[in-house]
């Protein structure tokens, strides 16, 4: 708003690697005083490793970080609080059996000589809340607070610390929307008492009711900064897409067969409702939307992790039973989760064990395992999908990621499903491996398998699909064919911008 | 390819076990004579037999405190039905119901209730206990078919074995192929490596658990059948504190108390460890309650042992990387 205010604070051309993936790559980043800051960015595009770097959680590998002029003192998030940034994460994590007082002064407690004084506390945040402009007791305890109500009291935390530069990280993800107003509401306070707020939002249009300026990040780079007067959602949505989609990942020609799964009015309570589509043999279709929006959830309801409690699936025409994952397995469904270190994977035993664990049966006579037989088939899968190992009896905890990614899809692979589910197959995976494992789906689906591939990354969902289908919390909001999906317009559907 | 040969704490205990065979003559001369050899084994058949459906509860990531109590209930079944006028026959198959029926509680109310299953064994040692008393009363039932209880004092024509030999013998070998052969034993250490990812492999994780405290609750009811001939007596008191010594056998043997990892071998070392140690110390009269005193101290040691262990390893490999 004043531009010609110094700015709180400056970070200049960050750079922060793991594991020789960039998570930051020139991420820029100027808070003036009073406003509030939107940054934006689509999931992986380097938000959430900016603002841990700014929460001292992360140090920078390289840049610089100028707070009131002075350089900020990275790595350590009590430091990080000390010089005044505070963060208020999605969902906020109070001790429910203490009072708000207590959460807002915790590990800090007002004292008098060396007693707390517990008076003081309540007064001093019962004057936080009513300077947010929210009824809350702060003699009340945490518990059964709603997330909206504990979000304030993390602020009215961060006030109390004389923190300038508050950080929200989408804090209306899980709030209705009067709380959202009343959020706003706070927000608009700290803005007028000269803090800089940040707030990392998926909602376009609660962006521009909001914000005063938008910072746009894409590949762990700040690809645009403008005062919000000056864009409009479709700016926005261009900055954040950004590539041209193109040939990146091989897609084969396949022949499109049969109906093999058929979801009809599929819902959970509280996860998602009424989700209907089908995947034919041969045909590989993209779930797009945003981290949250209910993808992984029905890909889970339809494995039988979760038990669904409405609607029907339908596989090669027989019914499914909701939450039995071992028959649906049975009856030729794989999932290739999410989290490939907590659900793919047995990250202590071996990778001949792991590739063999959805075949035991197969692999035994008379009930015993045949374990050269293992070692075999592990070999196999091993050289089919180029992985990297020296023995298949080492544990697969001594693998990069890609090559772990590779043992669970050989373990889903090899039982040879009929429909193949695969939810961000490629996350945190090096490019090389990244194409590979998309050719390999290519030539399944070529081999008539149905594939249905969850993902948040747009061009891989784009290149790899015959058909996108978008959903937003819980709903299904959209689809597109191959040749009428562009990353504008599906953007536009998973984040509901109002406009275009 | 080729599988690496490691070390591994199994074969620690076997050495350990060796070690305290040959302490134990060079202390007693009495000590390795085949009576006391018959009695060593005879002393920790029961232990052993629950010790080998523990293991495999533990490596799945769960407990059963009351194997100790399930294994006196089945006891005073058997007293009771025999004193209300059953055949013995059938009032050991009664027993062994029991057994099974209160493994079976154990785990509904764990995989299907879904409460922790350190509190529900908890409830049930005292609950099962409490049900021998109301069963029996204060009264054991002694007067048992002779042809029965020969089978508790007498060794097996010809060895220096103990009949209870036998069953423990056929049991564990079932249980060392189930566990390490077949895809009973690799569901039950996935389930303890990482549940989730179990769920997502397709593992029944939930029917597994209930199978494995239902087996724990026969083989509580087995050792009861044994316990009960070899003291011929049915009484409401029996095995108190043995649920110390089966899971000190087990963790001794080198289970992971988190789940995950173990081997048969290590725990049947372990449980004769166990009676090894404590016939040396009834031998040099230490005291009639050394088995507690063992127990307590084997536990401790297998918790701490790994630990510590750890904390040295890692301390040696951070001087390794600051060199």
């Amino acid at each position: 708003m004043v531009a010609n205010q110094s700015p709180i604070l400056e970070m200049r051309s960050a750079r922060k690697a793991f594991g020789g993936v960039n998570a930051l790559s020139g991420a820029e980043l100027t808070l003036f005083p009073g406003e509030i800051h939107a940054l934006l960015g689509e999931n992986g595009a380097g938000k959430s490793t900016l603002l841990k770097a700014l929460a001292g959680v992360h140090k920078l590998d390289s840049g610089s970080i100028t707070l009131h002029g002075k350089p900020f003192q990275q790595g350590s998030t009590r430091l990080a609080r000390e010089q005044g940034i505070a963060v208020i994460y999605q969902e906020p994590s109070l001790f429910p059996d203490l009072t708000l007082a207590e959460n807002v002064f915790v590990g800090r407690q007002l004292q008098s000589g060396k007693t707390v004084n517990w008076k003081a506390m309540e007064d001093e945040a019962n004057k936080l809340f009513q300077q947010l402009g929210v009824k809350l007791d702060s003699t009340s305890t945490a518990r059964g607070l709603s997330i909206a109500d504990q979000q304030i009291v993390e602020i009215a935390k961060a006030l109390s610390t004389q923190a300038t530069v508050i950080v929200m990280d989408e804090p209306t993800a899980a709030l209705s929307s009067k709380e959202v107003d009343r959020l706003f509401q706070v927000a608009r306070n700290l803005e007028a008492q000269n803090c800089a707020v940040v707030f990392v939002s998926h909602r376009l249009d609660e962006v521009f009711a909001l914000c005063s300026r938008i910072t746009v990040m894409r590949d762990g780079a700040t690809v645009g900064s403008a005062p919000t007067s000056e864009l409009n959602e479709s700016k926005v949505i261009h900055l954040m897409v950004g590539r041209e989609v193109s040939e990146l990942y091989p897609k084969l020609e396949a022949k499109i067969g049969e109906v093999v799964l058929k979801v009809e009015g599929l819902g959970l309570a509280g996860q998602f409702t009424e989700i209907s589509f089908e995947v034919r043999a041969g045909e590989i279709v993209g779930l797009a939307g945003l981290v949250g929006s209910g993808r992984s959830e029905v890909v889970r309801a339809i494995f039988g992790v979760d038990k669904f409690d409405a609607g029907s699936v339908t596989l090669n025409g027989k019914k499914l039973r909701p939450g039995n994952p071992s028959a649906q397995m049975l009856s030729g469904v794989a999932l290739v989760p999410e989290d490939r270190r907590q659900q793919g994977l047995f990250m202590s035993s071996s990778i001949n064990k792991n590739i063999a664990v959805t075949l035991l049966k197969k692999l035994s006579q008379l009930f015993i395992i045949r374990e050269r037989s293992e070692a075999k088939l592990a070999a196999q899968w091993g050289e089919r999908l180029s992985l990297k190992y020296e023995t298949g009896y080492d544990p697969v905890d001594r693998l990069s990621g890609g090559n772990q990614q590779k043992v669970v899809l050989a373990k889903w692979l090899a039982t040879e499903p009929k429909l193949l589910i695969v939810d961000e197959p490629t996350r945190g995976i090096d490019v090389g491996t990244k194409a590979e494992v998309h050719r390999l789906l290519s030539k399944k689906a070529q081999d008539g398998v149905a594939i249905l591939i969850v993902s948040s990354e747009l061009p891989e969902v784009m290149g790899m699909a015959d058909r996108i289908l978008v959903m937003r919390e819980g709903r299904m909001v959209g689809q597109f064919d191959r040749s009428a999906a562009t990353p504008e317009k599906i953007i536009a559907v998973a984040t509901g911008a109002s406009s275009l | 390819m080729k599988k690496k040969y490691t070390f591994g704490w199994d074969q620690g205990v076997s050495v350990f076990l060796v070690l305290t065979v040959v302490v134990g003559g060079f202390i007693s001369e009495y000590f390795a004579t085949i009576d006391n050899i018959s009695f060593v084994i005879q002393d920790v058949a029961e232990i052993a037999i629950i010790a080998l459906a523990m293991t495999y509860l533990i490596i799945a990531g769960e407990i059963d405190l009351s194997v100790a109590s399930i294994l006196s209930l089945t006891s005073a079944t058997v007293g009771f039905l025999f004193r209300n006028g059953t055949s013995f026959e059938v009032a050991i198959v009664g027993g062994l119901l029991v057994g099974l029926l209160c493994g079976l509680l154990n785990g509904y109310l764990v995989t299907v209730i879904g409460l922790p299953s350190l509190a529900v064994t908890i409830g049930t040692l005292a609950l099962f206990r409490g049900l021998c008393y109301a069963l029996l009363g204060n009264e054991p039932v002694n007067e048992l078919p002779e042809n029965w209880i020969v089978l508790g004092y007498e060794n097996i024509p010809g060895t220096f074995l103990p009949w209870s030999a036998i069953p423990l013998a056929i049991l564990a070998a079932i249980a060392w192929i189930v566990l390490h052969y077949t895809r009973i034993g690799r569901w039950t250490f996935a389930i303890g490596i990482n549940p989730e990812a179990a769920k997502f492999s397709g593992i029944p994780v939930a029917r597994m658990k209930l199978g494995l405290f239902a087996m724990t609750g026969l083989m509580s009811g087995v050792a009861g059948v044994v316990y009960t001939l070899r003291f011929a007596s049915a009484s409401p008191d029996g095995a108190v504190g043995y649920e110390l010594s089966v899971i000190a056998a087990v963790l001794f043997g080198g289970v992971a108390i988190a789940g995950g990892i173990g081997t048969l071998w290590g725990v049947l070392a372990a449980v004769l460890s166990l009676g090894a140690i404590r016939s040396v110390l009834q031998l040099i009269d230490f005291s009639a309650n050394a088995l507690l005193v063992v127990s307590g101290a084997l536990l401790l040691i297998s918790v701490v042992a790994p630990k510590a262990i750890e904390i040295y390893q890692s301390r040696r490999n951070s001087a390794f990387v600051t060199k």
